[in-house]
């Protein structure tokens, strides 16, 4: 999938992989797409809820070499 | 989408009882949702500016997983609380759980309001001095003027 920016919240937990993603949505232009890995697991669920609390559309959240990998719309 | 509203007060000074207060903030905050922290007794420990005394004690904390069983009578030695609490930090570092300082200067940066309940300020006589700048003096009728409006209110 096409992305504009990608963040690497590798080895991060509750609640710095979601706080470092809006981080990284800020400078962002919306309708950009932000690449977000992660290897916590707690992030699969909370990253769905903070697109939906947030107004972002989360395109696909997916395992992949058991980390985790989101593609985020930004609102 | 109007923004929510959460209202917490901090009561405990402990550092598992840390966490939940920083975290939830810092969350909401990011989530863009006003939020207001209060903090009392034990929990003005976390708006000092030296966060490095904050501690946890093996005693009275069955629940605590130990790299051995240990019995209560072991717990109260002299130095097991201090090596308890490297210890756990020492995990917590490992495990990429961020630090109190940087939670709550998330907090800070995301403008979530610290109060410092005034009251217990003086009770401990404690000094301005002693705390982070930034923040609110203030009693019951300060907290419960925003906690009134809140979509969610925590006791921690």
């Amino acid at each position: 999938m096409h992305y504009d920016k990608e963040f690497d919240a590798s080895g991060l937990s509750c609640p710095m992989p979601i706080v470092k993603t809006k981080k990284s949505l800020t400078d962002m232009a919306p309708g950009q797409v932000l690449r977000v890995v992660a290897t916590d697991p707690g992030s699969v669920c909370d990253m769905a809820a903070f697109a939906e609390s947030t107004g972002n559309t989360l395109l696909s959240s997916a395992t992949e070499n058991s980390k985790f990998v989101f593609f985020l719309r930004k609102a | 989408m109007a923004n929510k509203k959460m209202a917490i007060i901090a009561t405990k000074g402990a550092l598992d009882m840390a966490y939940p207060p920083l975290i939830l903030a810092s969350t909401a905050a990011t989530l863009g949702w006003e939020v207001q922290v209060f903090f009392t007794f034990y929990g003005l420990q976390l708006l000092r500016k030296d966060l490095s005394g904050i501690a946890i004690s093996p005693l009275a904390n069955p629940a605590m997983p130990m790299p051995v069983p240990m019995p209560v009578v072991v717990s109260m030695l002299p130095g097991m609380e201090a090596m308890a609490t490297s210890m756990m930090k020492a995990k917590m570092k490992k495990k990429g759980v961020a630090s109190l300082e940087e939670l709550r200067t998330v907090c800070q940066e995301a403008d979530v309001k610290f109060i410092a309940c005034q009251m217990t300020v003086d009770l401990f006589e404690f000094s301005k001095n002693d705390f982070i700048d930034g923040i609110d003096y203030g009693g019951a009728a300060t907290f419960l003027k925003f906690a009134g409006e809140t979509d969610v209110c925590l006791f921690i």
